[in-house]
């Protein structure tokens, strides 16, 4: 069996896989979803890497250079941003915020820490 | 395949693997979070196997090292920069940005490889080629419609529909030189041609999504998401690489579900949404004129009256809300509400905002907490049971006309806000919504509107529940 019929059968089945998994995510999380569907695809970075590899002009050093700069844009924003997302959805409401001006407003929140996973280079 | 080889494929395996059960603790709110830190950590250790791929080859020169780091380090700083400053309304900009990178280091890879194997002796193998053509195109489409889509959510680039008489037989003309030229190029290795199927597929990408207006953005956004994630599929083909390949299937499965499921809630066939031209505002003159008849209005401390004694509130938030940044102030009359007892919840309708799921982050970085967020099959039968519906900035999600055959709207699946047994709409004018139609509820007896701006009103109205209670 060619390596192309096997990676056909691993898109295929994976197609599945995804439908089945995501078809029960609420509609509540549609958005985090998406960016964190977003963030998956930004595994592109590998292949980003492997350009840089076989690179050996100057067309090629240019290529890989604005490949790896966007594929690392998509996998750590897109973690981050997933991760300041989630943590905004909580069950019950934060203890209430008396209105004095020392509480820091909802647009300053730091984003969570640990999520991203760095770019990994 | 060494053991080296061997040990790489396996933890690209169990990074799959992360991918996976990162999507599905996304079935809860409570897991959510575990989910992204799963799939972070797949991340994370599938980039450094990879790093140890190329390291272990060493056949990556000086330049070629440099070049990698420095476009990594650059890009992340640049992902890290807008996901912890961008604005929760912002959002929609922020994944089609997202798209558009993801896409184009995509449509790179195939760019990469195709020019390298044209020089090579005895060109390049058929089975190699047909995916990285598919690669090239789906990826220029996506990284130039992702702009525009991010450009038109911006406000950039005007939102409403952008044709031009004959643009659909040039979108048509441009796709038959893509797909045409990249048959010629199966057979024929021409670096040349590849250019020209750049360039045409990135001018498709633009005209494409120039003509669809700004409310059909939670449409383009899943289908671009899709595209994106196809195109990573097609670059895993072309490299050899399945942890793109299984990563990319999983995105093109969840854009291809949202596409389906907000085009669904616009009962609104992708084909229709595509064509463009919605929206144009050439029949809202129409809706204003009939509309002033049998219309009440109400006071603020009329409404506050209705709203602190009822015993149960839903509130029906749509876009507008989110336009006149009133999510906060919304959350705060909510608040005031519940610690009197009132029993408030929320109806998200899909659409309701410029993404699908938009409303629930709105309101979620409001500190509304999350069980009060009820999906539309949810909450449609507990309207009946509500003392008062609380319309803010929807409109055409809550027509009834949409029951009915015969207008504009038909057979959009709308949330039952004529049920309750009163309604109260927080409205600047009359004017009709994106379907362009009068919207009936406001001329039903049980009706009730409020003319104002949704920030100013909510802020009014929690102003007189409190002097009515305190």
């Amino acid at each position: 069996m060619s390596s192309g019929l096997t990676d056909l059968i691993i898109f295929v089945l994976s197609l599945l896989v995804g439908i089945e998994v995501i078809s029960k995510v609420p509609a509540t999380l549609h958005t985090p979803l998406m960016s964190a569907a977003n963030s998956i695809h930004g595994i592109v970075l590998a292949g980003a890497m492997v350009i840089g590899v076989t690179a050996n002009n100057a067309l090629g050093y240019v290529l890989a250079f604005v490949a790896a700069f966007f594929a690392a844009m998509n996998v750590v924003g897109g973690y981050v941003v997933t991760g300041r997302m989630l943590k905004m959805f909580r069950r019950r409401p934060v203890p209430a915020v008396p209105a004095v001006p020392a509480t820091p407003a909802p647009q300053t929140l730091p984003a969570p820490d640990g999520q991203g996973p760095g770019e990994g280079s | 395949m060494g053991p080296f080889g061997t040990v790489i494929q396996l933890i690209y395996l169990a990074a799959a693997a992360s991918f996976v059960l990162g999507l599905h603790l996304m079935n809860n709110p409570a897991t959510a979070r575990h989910g992204n830190f799963a799939s972070g950590a797949g991340m994370a250790v599938a980039i450094a196997a990879t790093l140890a791929l190329i390291a272990h080859d060493g056949t990556v020169t000086v330049t070629g090292w440099i070049v990698l780091l420095a476009g990594a380090l650059l890009g992340a700083g640049a992902g890290l920069y807008s996901a912890r400053t961008v604005q929760m309304t912002a959002m929609p900009q922020l994944v089609s940005i997202f798209n558009a990178v993801g896409g184009g280091a995509a449509a790179l890879i195939g760019i990469h490889d195709y020019t390298r194997l044209a020089g090579a002796i005895g060109g390049v193998p058929l089975s190699t080629t047909v995916t990285t053509l598919l690669d090239v195109i789906i990826g220029s489409v996506t990284f130039s419609g992702s702009i525009i889509a991010a450009g038109k959510l911006q406000g950039v680039i005007p939102g409403q529909p952008i044709t031009f008489p004959g643009s659909r037989l040039v979108n048509i003309m441009i796709a038959v030189v893509a797909v045409g030229l990249s048959a010629y190029l199966i057979s024929t290795a021409s670096v040349a041609g590849l250019i020209v199927v750049i360039i045409a597929a990135l001018a498709f990408g633009v005209t494409m999504v120039l003509p669809i207006g700004g409310a059909d953005m939670p449409v383009v956004i899943s289908l671009l998401n899709a595209f994106t994630g196809t195109a990573v599929a097609m670059a895993g083909f072309v490299i050899g690489n399945v942890a793109l390949i299984i990563a990319g299937a999983l995105v093109g499965a969840s854009g291809g579900i949202l596409t389906k499921l907000m085009a669904d809630a616009m009962n609104r066939s992708l084909a229709n949404i595509m064509v463009g031209g919605f929206g144009t505002g050439d029949t809202a003159v129409a809706a204003v004129a009939a509309g002033s008849e049998g219309v009440r209005s109400i006071a603020s401390d009329d409404a506050a009256i209705q709203l602190a004694y009822a015993s149960k509130v839903i509130i029906v938030p749509g876009y507008g809300l989110a336009a006149a940044q009133a999510q906060h102030a919304v959350a705060e009359l909510a608040a005031l509400l519940e610690e009197r007892g009132v029993e408030v919840s929320y109806a998200i309708h899909p659409v309701a905002g410029r993404m699908p799921g938009h409303m629930n982050v709105l309101l979620a970085e409001a500190n509304v907490p999350y069980p009060q967020l009820k999906e539309m099959e949810e909450i449609n039968p507990e309207f009946a049971r509500a003392d008062v519906a609380l319309v803010i900035g929807a409109n055409d999600v809550t027509n009834p006309a949409a029951r009915r055959p015969g207008t504009a709207i038909s057979g959009m699946p709308i949330l039952d806000v004529d049920q309750a047994k009163s309604i109260i709409v927080i409205k600047r004018s009359m004017a009709s919504g994106y379907a362009g139609i009068d919207n009936e509820l406001y001329t039903n007896p049980k009706t009730s509107m409020y003319f104002a701006d949704a920030k100013s009103a909510l802020a009014e109205l929690t102003a007189a529940v409190k002097a009515y209670v305190g």
